[in-house]
Formats: C-alpha cells, structure tokens, sequence
C-alpha cells in the first residue's frame, strides 16, 4: 500500500454500518458491467501541491502538500501520450499552475492529442503571471476552472477567503485573451460544486443562470458549465462526517443511482496517472486508493493500449457519478 | 430526550398514505405538480416553499427546503430574503390589528 493511504480511515466502513448496497451489488441488480471502453482520454494529475485547501477537496491538496509529479515521471507520462492516440490530455492537480514544469509539460503534451485541458482553481492561475496564460492561448489549451457558486459567500465557504473576486478578475481577464468568446477557439468551461451537503441543481438551468448572472454582473463570458457533486472522500469526506452530514448524503447518493449513466461513465474511457505514475481508472479511484484492476500498476510499466473490456475498479464513492444525470 | 420533531421522521413522510392510499395518491399527485416548473421555475417554487414553511414553523419543511432549495441553485442570500417576505408577512399580520384598534384610544 502506498504510504499516504496506510493512515487511512477505510471507505467502507461507515456505508456497511448504513447497510449500503455496494456499487457492484447495486450494478448486478440492474443487469450491468462496469468495464473499460476503448480509453479515450489521459488524465494527469502533477502534484497535490495548491494554493487553496478546498472543503470539497477528495484528493485534500493544500499547500501543505510537497507531493508532485518528478522530472522522470513526466518522461513517462510523456511517452505514454506520444504512442497511446489519447483524443483528450487532461491535466489537474492539486493546482497544476505551481508545478515548476508546468509550462514546459503543456508544451510537450499539446502536440499528442487534439484536445488539450488545464482545471484551474482561477486563483493560481492569477498568481502565476501573464506567462502561462498566454502559452495555454498560444496552443489553444481548454480551461476547465473552478467557480463554485455565484454567490461570494457560498463560494468562499468552500474555497477560502478572497478567491470569489480573485477568480472574477481571472477570467476577466482570460476573457480579454479571447478565452470563452464566440469564435476565438479558445475554450473556457467552468464546474460548479455544490457548497455543502447536497446535491448539485440540474446541469442545464444552471448553465444558463451562471451564463446571465456572470454577464449582466461581471460581464464575464464562457463557454459550458459543468456541475458535478461532491466526491465523499478525502477533505469532504471528514467534513461530511463532522458536520453531522456524511449518513444523510451518502444515502441520497445512493438513492439517487441512475443506471442509464453507466454507459457513458468517464471512468470507461479515461486513464488517470497519479502524481508518482502510478495508475487509476479515475481521480476519485485515486482518492480511494483503488488503482487500476485492484492492484498496484505504474506507468513506466504500462504499454498501450488498455484492452476494452477490463472491469473498473469501484467503491461506494461510485454513486457520486450515477446520481441524478450523473458525472460523465 | 422525548420530542415530537426528530429528523430521521423526515423520510417517513409518505407513511401518512398508509391508512388511506387512495387519499394519499391524489394529495402526492397535486404535491408534485404544484412543484413542477409551469409560469413560475421550479427554483422560484422552492424559495416560496423556503418562506411558507417559516411562516407555519414547521421544522420538516424547514430543513427539506433548506435542502430543496440548495439543489435548485439558490444561494443563502436569496433563501434568507425569501424568509424576510414571510417575516415582514407574519409581522405585518401582527402589527395591522394593533392599528385597526387604535379606535379604543
């Protein structure tokens, strides 16, 4: 076992005590598998290392954490992209903007894939200068950022002071480097997290109110709105637990289980690479410690591609992505 | 200790079909398309919700749409200013008597 998971309080203790089915079971019920599909998408994660310590977090990534990707391993993961015809390199953290190498490693990967994905907590991105904005314009790099909440307040609950106007300001500013306007190319989504103990509104109404309010008050432009729930794992997990939350949530989540998401699942056709290589089926596998067919696998041992087929790894945080119109 | 509102009573609600299901079914029925997005959203409904069940104190209705509320997408703000309106409701209720009577005086 990996050291930072041996402290580790196990997942599924508390849902065996709540008499959860688990994930499996509830997939054998509804006559379904969960197995990979041709992978599609290289997921990178290159540090837990962040200048925010989120509520929400399920990797808790703080500044706190020294943990990022090395030298040799973005080699690997390097030539990894080069020979896997990845469609989608999606890098993400912790903040990947305070990775030392971050620029040299966006412009390495940008040639191997035809979409090209930065998740920006905003805040970072601001504090890393003018440099790596115009480098993630120049190779027409697709922001994925983080903006919780309309509200300041409601925002700053999860995120910490201060990050509400900063992130305004940031996007404001990707908005004048031509990010999120019509025709430019340049791609700016934003994910909305629920601030508590419950679950996001539907995906599309929420969209639209973001698209106006951010407008009319900030007249801030984007592209798509993606709103996920709450993982129960990691900083979120303990803070459901204390508050008095964790029985109530878990159980609508599983109440929730829609099985027409699991075919369209990102666990099917994503590979998740932790910061020291080794490998998952997604980034809430690797908070959960569950790595890729159960067992311990690393990249510089991987050769593609992942044959279809193979079962996914799977915990109780599945419901997470199969609750409602699920995360997909 | 003994109370008459706890909230693991909350998701029993639809136990009040069990004597009379039939009653039940119309009453669950007219529940769910009163709540269902028509002239007004179904966030809007929720944050009318929000105040009327302040206005008649009932503790279950205060936390399902506390929740409710949250996952339509309105924020704290919008929820306590919806509960200003059954306050500034239930005050002026209060205080309109007072000056109807100031005939006595």
């Amino acid at each position: 076992m990996r050291p930072e998971l041996a402290n580790r309080e196990p997942t599924t203790s508390r849902e065996e005590r709540l008499s959860i089915p688990t994930f499996y079971q509830t997939l054998l019920k509804h006559r379904l598998k969960l197995v990979k599909d041709a992978v599609s998408t290289l997921q990178i994660n290159v540090g837990l290392l962040c200048n925010q310590s989120c509520r929400h977090c399920h990797l808790e990534a703080g500044a706190g954490r020294s943990e990022i990707m090395s030298a040799r391993t973005m080699d690997q993961v390097f030539a990894l992209a080069r020979t896997g015809d990845f469609k989608t390199i999606d890098i993400t953290g912790g903040a990947p903007e305070m990775h030392p190498q971050i620029d040299d490693f966006n412009e390495r990967l940008t040639p191997h894939a035809p979409r090209m994905i930065l998740r920006s907590n905003l805040t970072a991105l601001a504090r890393k200068g003018p440099s790596l904005m115009t480098l993630l314009k120049d190779n027409a790099v697709i922001i994925t950022a983080s903006l919780p909440s309309l509200n300041e307040v409601q925002s700053e609950t999860v995120r910490g002071g201060g990050t509400f106007l900063s992130g305004i300001a940031t996007l404001k500013k990707l908005n004048r480097l031509g990010y999120g306007q019509p025709e430019s190319g340049l791609e700016l989504n934003l994910v909305s997290n629920p601030a508590g103990a419950f679950l996001p509104p539907p995906q599309a109404g929420l969209e639209k109110r973001f698209h106006t309010v951010l407008a009319q008050k900030y007249g801030i432009a984007f592209n798509n709105l993606f709103s996920f729930a709450n993982v129960p794992l990691g900083r979120y997990r303990r803070w459901l637990i204390q508050s008095n939350n964790f029985d109530a949530y878990i159980n609508k989540l599983a109440a929730a289980f829609n099985p027409c998401t699991v075919p369209g699942l990102m666990c099917r056709t994503m590979l998740s690479v932790s910061w020291d290589g080794y490998l998952y089926d997604c980034d809430f596998n690797q908070a959960a410690g569950l790595p890729l067919e159960n067992h311990p696998s690393h990249i510089s041992a991987m050769t593609p591609p992942i044959p279809a087929g193979r079962s996914i790894a799977a915990g109780y945080h599945c419901y997470t992505c199969t609750a409602g119109s699920g995360f997909t | 200790m003994e109370t008459y509102y706890t909230p693991d009573d909350l998701p029993k609600f639809e136990q009040i079909g069990k004597d009379a299901p039939e009653l039940a079914k119309k009453f669950f029925d007219y529940y769910q398309a009163v709540f269902s997005e028509g002239e007004l959203t179904e966030r809007e409904k929720a944050l009318i919700a929000l105040a009327v069940a302040h206005a008649v104190q009932c503790p279950y209705c205060i936390d399902a749409y506390t929740q409710t509320c949250l996952e339509k997408g309105s924020n704290p703000a919008e929820m306590t200013e919806a509960v200003h309106v059954a306050v500034a409701i239930r005050g002026g209720g209060i205080s309109g008597p007072r000056g109807s009577n100031a005939k006595y005086y």
